[in-house]
């Protein structure tokens, strides 16, 4: 008879035949029994955080920043719905991510009993799948089709959730060789003939824009992406999630779109006859008002989700592929095209683009006193740091200006909660992408109120080993909504002063947490203060960054009005070219 | 707006009608009747959904629907090549309507007498919905002591299947 192992050591072994190299979690009960094996594990690390929401974002930062499978780990009840947000948070960001929980016992399944939650239900809407586990002889199974599902096709969040009792019995440990799912049949190759259409359809196009957008990072298709802008000449915008997917550097890189886009790419997309949409899915602060966005685009509309296909603009051609086989296959086809004399005019479409790049460069007003302006703390961050440095950033203002004002020259360079906008990813998310890249240098650009929904994963940082560096961009109040009350609420600040400025120190806090604890107040400290911490590498460091509270992130499209509305300081908006009408 | 059936092939497995109802909830979509049911393959079960939405609201809904992995298959079924069929169980007040006036009136309809006694009678109509409207709408409301209807099932005419032998043929090579 074949040898009978735990529930609890197939998990491990499961684990560690699908290359799993560390598991961010915390033990309780019901998963108590996988934590015995785990310490055994020759291969599998796991990193003790101190809240689960930490093992969360650590797990989508060590994904992000790697390009593996990012996993965490937490016991039942509590345990488990304290992951529901960094869960949601990879399920809006297409991050791949399983998420391991312990069940109360399977007879006990139903009956409230101490620490239950059916975290399966709760998840349903917000995994891309996820399973219950009753048997220990289900184990390998689920986990195996797990990581599948997470990493191929577009990726996310896969939960599975195993009852006590499985992991207490025995069973015999199966790796499956083979794995079928009938319903997991993700669509890679291009067809053809919409190749063809596409092609086509850009080489009649006079304002073409490639609008890029995550999906191309999570394919790792940025060569592929260069190609065919290189090929073309045809201008890239990258979106919030797709930012160093495309060089910043680079002479065709308009910037970002959106909400807080640059004016040239905001425009570009407002006039263009052809948007070349690259794994971005129309969402709403990139679009700004739906009925008003791209009025004079044909759409041609790469994504390897069909259901994304449609859902918020029709799409003039439709190519459902890994954007890497759909990018390269329309570079070969456009080049065998040139090459057979088919040719490419947007060389006017170019003069209008730099005009407005030149007219309207990211900027930003200088304060008044002599405090700090936040923008200027991010732009000398990114350029002291340089182009290898990850950067990881909360949700907010700092988030918009570490988007505009550091230059992303790598895919993987930029890690930040796009679509859930959940304050709190930066530091748990820094931590993990420290443990995948240790050769990097990996900042978490944090708000101050951010900061203080998880700074308690700096204990797991310093105790770990994991010297992350932390840079709060500190005004004292919840900034981005402190500037939506400016706008729209007649300047009457309901619950955003945070009083940070005051309480907690936060130099006093991380010297507590065992860190390097440093601050800058005044824009004359800034290039020393940065570069004191990029010299201390044996402990994470704190640097608070003391800044203006009344900066604002420019340009802005308010909610629910058109891109066309974009203001590019307050009242100030952009003069279009006559012609144009954008 | 326009009623589209949907048949919709998943495993049988717990949990499923749940993720399945979820998600029309939560995209915004209103169900008008649902049946579930075993098949002739007993890893996989069918589901007959019936919505009332637009064109292109059922593109995104069928095209959600296909990323559970739990759904293996979306067919709209054709209304001129398919048939459709709900179950009407209606108990009758014979207090308030006589026996033999019930029975005439029903009797069009081919409804089947499944249970009766001195003050009741149940009739049973397995017909298409509008069949059963028209029943319905022959009876006074205050005839009707309770009634019952299942959701639609539908299937398509002729030899096409929901369940091809490529789904058979995964299931045998997974065991």
């Amino acid at each position: 008879m074949p040898e009978q192992t735990t529930g609890a050591q197939n998990l491990v072994s499961s684990l560690e035949h699908a290359g799993v190299e560390v598991v961010f979690g915390i033990p309780g009960g019901a998963i108590l029994p996988a934590y015995d094996p785990l310490m055994d594990s020759p291969t599998v690390r796991h990193i003790l955080v101190r809240h689960e929401q930490g093992a969360g974002h650590a797990a989508e930062g060590y994904a992000s920043a790697t390009g593996r499978v990012g996993v965490c780990m937490a016991t039942s009840g509590p345990g488990a719905t304290n992951l529901v947000t960094p869960i949601a948070d990879a399920h809006m960001d297409s991050v791949p991510m399983v998420a391991i929980t312990g069940q109360v016992a399977s007879a006990a399944i139903g009956t409230d009993a101490f620490q239950e939650a059916d975290i399966r239900g709760i998840t349903m809407p917000i995994t891309k799948h996820n399973f219950l586990i009753t048997k220990a002889a289900d184990i390998p199974r689920a986990i195996a089709e797990a990581f599948e599902i997470a990493s191929t096709g577009r990726p996310g969040p896969v939960l599975v959730d195993i009852s006590k009792d499985a992991l207490q019995s025995r069973a015999e440990f199966m790796w499956p060789t083979s794995l079928n799912i009938p319903g997991h049949r993700p669509i890679t190759e291009p067809v053809d003939a919409d190749i063809a259409a596409a092609v086509e359809l850009i080489l009649q196009s006079k304002k073409p824009v490639l609008y890029v957008g995550g999906g191309v990072i999570r394919a790792d298709a940025h060569r592929e992406l260069r190609a065919l802008a290189e090929l073309t000449g045809i201008p890239v915008v990258t979106t919030l999630m797709a930012r160093g997917a495309f060089p910043d550097s680079h002479s065709l890189h308009l910037g970002m779109p959106g909400m807080h886009g640059s004016v040239a790419a905001v425009g570009s997309l407002q006039s263009s006859d052809l948007l070349i949409t690259l794994g971005a899915r129309f969402d709403d602060r990139v679009t700004g008002r739906l009925d008003s966005f791209a009025p004079h685009a044909r759409i041609i509309h790469v994504d390897i989700d069909p259901a994304e296909i449609g859902k918020n603009r029709r799409a003039d051609v439709a190519i459902v592929a890994d954007a890497k086989n759909a990018i390269a296959a329309l570079t070969a086809q456009l080049r065998s095209r040139f090459a057979a004399g088919a040719s490419l005019d947007i060389a006017g479409w170019w003069q209008t683009l730099n005009r407005w790049r030149e007219s309207y460069p990211l900027g930003w007003a200088e304060p008044t006193d002599a405090s700090c302006a936040p923008q200027q703390v991010i732009q000398r961050l990114g350029q002291i740091c340089g182009p290898d440095t990850i950067f990881t950033s909360g949700v907010g203002q700092h988030q918009m200006w570490a988007a505009q004002f550091i230059q992303y020259e790598q895919p993987g360079t930029w890690l930040n909660s796009g679509g859930a906008g959940t304050m709190g990813y930066a530091v748990p998310a820094a931590m993990g992408a420290k443990v995948g890249r240790p050769d990097r240098t990996v900042w978490a650009i944090d708000g101050d109120g951010c900061f203080q929904m998880t700074n308690q994963e700096l204990a797991t940082c310093t105790i770990n080993d994991i010297p992350i560096k932390v840079g709060i961009i500190n005004n004292g109040t919840l900034g981005m909504v402190r500037q939506w009350q400016t706008l729209f609420y007649n300047e009457r600040y309901s619950n955003t002063d945070l009083n940070t400025h005051r309480f907690p120190d936060f130099v006093k806090l991380a010297e507590a947490y065992g860190c390097y604890g440093l601050r800058c107040e005044s824009p004359a400290d800034i290039d020393a203060t940065i570069e004191k911490a990029m010299s201390l590498n044996d402990a994470p460091v704190v640097v608070d960054f003391v800044v203006h509270k009344d900066a604002m992130v420019w340009p802005m499209v308010a909610a629910g009005t058109s891109n066309s509305d974009i203001l590019v300081a307050r009242s100030l908006a952009p003069e279009w070219d006559r012609e144009e009408g954008a | 707006m326009s009623r589209h059936t949907l048949a919709v092939l998943v495993n049988n497995q717990p949990g499923v009608l749940a993720r399945v109802a979820a998600l029309f909830s939560r995209r915004g979509f209103n169900i008008e009747s649902l049946a579930v049911g075993p098949t002739e393959e007993p890893s996989l079960s069918r589901m007959t959904i019936v919505v009332n939405v637009e064109e292109q609201a059922l593109e995104q809904v069928s095209k959600q629907l296909n990323k559970l992995i739990d759904v293996l298959r979306i067919v709209e079924m054709p209304a001129a090549s398919g048939f459709e069929r709900e179950l009407l169980l209606i108990k009758l007040d014979l207090t308030k309507a006589s026996r033999d006036n019930l029975v005439a009136l029903s009797a069009p309809f081919d409804a089947r007498i499944v249970d009766e006694d001195d003050a009741s009678i149940t009739f049973e109509l397995t017909s298409t919905r509008e069949q059963l409207e028209q029943l319905l709408a022959i009876f006074n409301a205050d005839w009707i002591l309770e009634l019952v209807q299942s959701g639609m099932v539908a299937l398509q005419r002729g030899t096409s299947t929901l369940i091809t032998p490529r789904f058979t043929q995964q299931r045998a090579e997974q065991a």
